[in-house]
């Protein structure tokens, strides 16, 4: 059936890219707007003559550019890193241990990106306690557990604003008002929310929030956290003193005015962009749904407008992404299979799955080149894809 | 290819011989458990001490598809003695190589023929 389909990998189809949580092509705006930061204007901004003061307002101008995209109280109040990773880093790790008199407990949702929860557990071994707060079968965080896990000893407390899995958007205000409550700092990382929904750090009432370029249709290699006024940090990469002293590094100016270009664009086009999308994630949703045993993984309201996860039963994830490209459609999975750990993803176990439904995962996130002209395509794929799996699984007996 | 998969792991992830069941195997195989991600299940049918057909239903990765294929293809129309032979390392091997990390599935593909082939020579004493 397949080899009629396709050749051996798929390639003479059209492509579907449908992962775009993992990976985007960077805007071809975004690349020339940044492009003469890799030729001609290649200085560094540390150096005081005139190649080097072009690379340090081109670095100023994506300030100001990110700052206004999350209205950031000052320009300053963003620190640009490598990656999100590295933020969430350095917005966990430097809040801690600047503040350890403030406490020595750090909290995190149970289901937060290992760059979260990584450096939660390093700090535990490093005398910190660590408490995670558990979500319901949707993804949302169990506010009463967070109330009551998160102490006076507590001095950071992390929560993503929407999960990349599993695409749940979580009630930030509210729990920005319990934390706050307790006089704690709550970290938000914005990686997989960024440039779908709109995200005001003042508004939402948020000390550090972290966000990626690449997820903005910009250059992988920039990252950046928001830092509110007033908040101190220790540095996790003490050096030349770049970014106020906490992350020294040479800039990655290329990247860095990228990144600044891509936060414009999508202020600018966000809005339209997610409710386009948003029309071509619910086709997705409702008609993958009526295959047999097939179920949406994730909060069906409250959830990103570009992610539609789900997971079946009786075949392993892995397989369907495999099978998915040789119909040149490019998805993820939460299957042990997938990991380098192999275990099944924490996220899906986190909001109840058992491992055999969990290793069932497929997540699709939607991107500007996809359009609802691909989603008859894209079902008829994974159905072909469940149904070829299903026949070769010994559980399954239909 | 995702995990670096060869070219003949895809094919036989992609088109599996040997898929099925049969009714009234002389011997049948199961190894793994959903839980863990991987199933497999080997059935048998042998004349003379030799396999003369084979079956397998799988559930788990491409590898463990592809794997429990490959194990079916070297094992069919070899005696028993000799298929018991057959090592992980030798599926691995037909298949140009596995990820490291994807090695424990081709031991289960071995492993469920070798539990047929058990269970085979169980029931003819």
């Amino acid at each position: 059936m397949l080899e009629q389909l396709c050749g051996f990998n798929g390639e003479s189809m059209k492509r579907i890219y449908l992962d775009h949580a993992s990976s985007m092509p960077v805007d071809p705006r975004v690349f020339e707007f940044a492009k003469p930061y890799l030729l001609e204007n290649f200085g560094n901004p540390s150096s005081l003559h005139s190649i080097g003061l072009k690379a340090k307002d081109a670095l100023e101008e994506s300030r100001a550019k990110i700052a206004s995209f999350i209205n950031a109280e000052k320009e300053n109040c963003i620190v640009f890193t490598g990656s999100a990773t590295e933020a969430n880093n350095l917005g966990i790790r430097g809040t801690a241990l600047r503040n350890i008199s403030q406490g020595k407990t750090v909290v995190a949702s149970a289901i937060e990106h290992m760059s979260v929860l990584n450096p939660m557990k390093d700090l535990q071994k490093n005398g910190f306690t660590f408490n995670t707060i558990p979500v319901d079968s949707t993804g949302i965080v169990d506010l009463e557990k967070l109330e009551s896990l998160i102490t006076k000893d507590t001095v950071v407390t992390s929560i993503m604003y929407a999960n990349n899995e599993i695409g749940t958007i979580e009630p930030i205000k509210k729990i920005s008002k319990i934390v706050h409550e307790k006089g704690i700092y709550l970290h938000v990382d914005a990686t997989a929310a960024v440039g779908r929904i709109p995200i005001n750090v003042q508004e939402g009432e948020i000390d550090l929030l972290t966000l990626s370029s690449n997820d903005l249709y910009g250059p992988k290699g920039a990252g950046a956290l928001y830092i509110k006024p007033g908040l101190k940090l220790q540095s996790v990469i003490p050096g030349g003193g770049q970014e106020r002293g906490l992350r020294s590094g040479t800039e990655n100016i290329f990247a860095i005015v990228g990144m600044g270009e891509a936060a414009r664009i999508a202020q600018q086009e966000m809005d339209q962009e997610s409710k386009r999308l948003k029309v071509v994630r619910d086709k997705l949703i409702e008609e993958i749904l009526k295959i047999d045993e097939a179920y949406l993984t994730g909060h069906p309201i409250e959830r990103l407008p570009h992610h539609a996860s789900f997971r079946f039963s009786y075949i392993e994830g892995e397989s369907i992404l495999l099978n998915m490209d040789m119909y040149n459609i490019q998805v993820a999975t939460g299957s042990a299979c997938s990991h380098k750990t192999l275990e099944p993803s924490h996220v899906l176990l986190a909001i109840g799955l058992k491992h055999e439904e969990a290793h069932g995962s497929m997540a699709m996130t939607l991107g500007r080149s996809n359009t609802i002209k691909e989603v008859p395509t894209i079902v008829k794929a994974v159905r072909e894809t469940v149904q070829r799996l299903r026949k070769l699984s010994p559980l399954y007996n239909k | 290819m995702a995990e670096g998969y060869s070219k003949k792991v895809m094919e036989h992830f992609l088109n599996p011989k040997n898929v099925g069941v049969i009714e009234n195997p002389d011997g049948y195989g199961k190894v793994g458990n959903p839980v863990c991600g991987d199933q497999m299940e080997i059935y048998i049918k042998v004349k003379n001490d030799v396999i003369t057909d084979i079956k397998f239903k799988t559930f788990g990765c491409g590898s463990a598809i592809a794997t429990s294929s490959m194990v079916t293809e070297l094992a069919k129309g070899k005696h028993v003695d000799e298929a018991m032979k057959l090592t992980r390392n030798d599926v691995a091997d037909e298949l140009d190589g596995l990820p490291p990390q994807k090695m424990h599935c081709s031991n289960l593909a071995a492993d469920a023929l070798h539990e047929a082939i058990k269970d085979y020579k169980s029931k003819k004493k």
